[in-house]
């Protein structure tokens, strides 16, 4: 699957974009964000505080709990500030 | 020619360009004779955040999920008011302050629904729709901390 960063999570990771193939025992979101922040210092640093992050499957926003299983896209992010 | 109660088309665009007021709301009110009433809500690039200087801002998008998400809160407007056009333009890109940001148009029949979902609009986009900004200021650059009285303000809107 696909996934994406934005702002200053894209900034820590430092990349905008990358493919992953997690294993099969990663379900969640949350979960994710857990498998992502054992990769590296940079992925763990942009995920210091999980319960901020923001995440989207397929362009809409879900929650930490939400299942990944068939997600085309997968976008972290920050809490929005637009407008 | 289909009813004013249900015509109600609605433009989003994401551009870097400026945008004209004037020119947007004639293209949303041409040749109809059914609405009585445009709100414009536009937002502009301010050179005092908490009290500190602001040079420059820039707005990142995510391309995609920012016109599904804006869609998604039009959508919910029309349903929720009897509109007769809506325009939503967000820019992206840098910024200094005085310059346009987004501009929010909403068209009825009678002021209080353009009001109200002009409003609900502004307060979703701002919570919900996909972009961050970045402040340049004297001391450096950072991003835009969310504040909380913008979840209080969209949070009104919800249904019980």
């Amino acid at each position: 699957m696909k996934v994406k960063y934005f702002a200053w999570v894209r900034e820590r990771v430092g990349k905008a974009e990358e493919t992953i193939e997690p294993p099969a025992s990663v379900r969640t979101v949350e979960e994710l964000i857990a498998w992502l922040s054992a990769r590296s210092e940079a992925y763990a640093y942009a995920f210091e505080k999980p319960k901020v992050i923001r995440a989207a499957i397929d362009h809409a926003h879900v929650k930490s709990d939400a299942v990944i299983a068939g997600a085309r896209e997968i976008a972290f992010f920050p809490p929005m500030t637009g407008g | 020619m289909a009813s004013p109660d249900t015509a109600c088309p609605v433009t989003i665009r994401i551009q870097e360009a400026d945008f004209d007021i004037a020119r947007e709301i004639a293209v949303l009110t041409q040749s109809r004779t059914d609405i009585g009433a445009v709100v414009s809500f536009s937002g502009i690039c301010r050179a005092d955040e908490d009290s500190a200087k602001v040079a420059a801002l820039t707005l990142e998008h995510y391309p995609g999920m920012a016109e599904e998400e804006i869609r998604r809160h039009t959508d919910e407007a029309v349903s929720r008011w009897p509109l007769n056009g809506i325009t939503v333009i967000h820019r992206v890109g840098r910024f200094m302050p005085g310059q346009n940001i987004v501009l929010v148009l909403t068209a009825s029949q009678h002021r209080q629904a353009a009001f109200q979902a002009a409003e609900f609009l502004m307060d979703y986009l701002k919570t919900n729709a996909p972009f961050w900004k970045k402040e340049e200021s004297a001391t450096g650059t950072g991003w835009v901390v969310a504040h909380t009285r913008d979840d209080e303000a969209a949070a009104r809107w919800t249904k019980p």
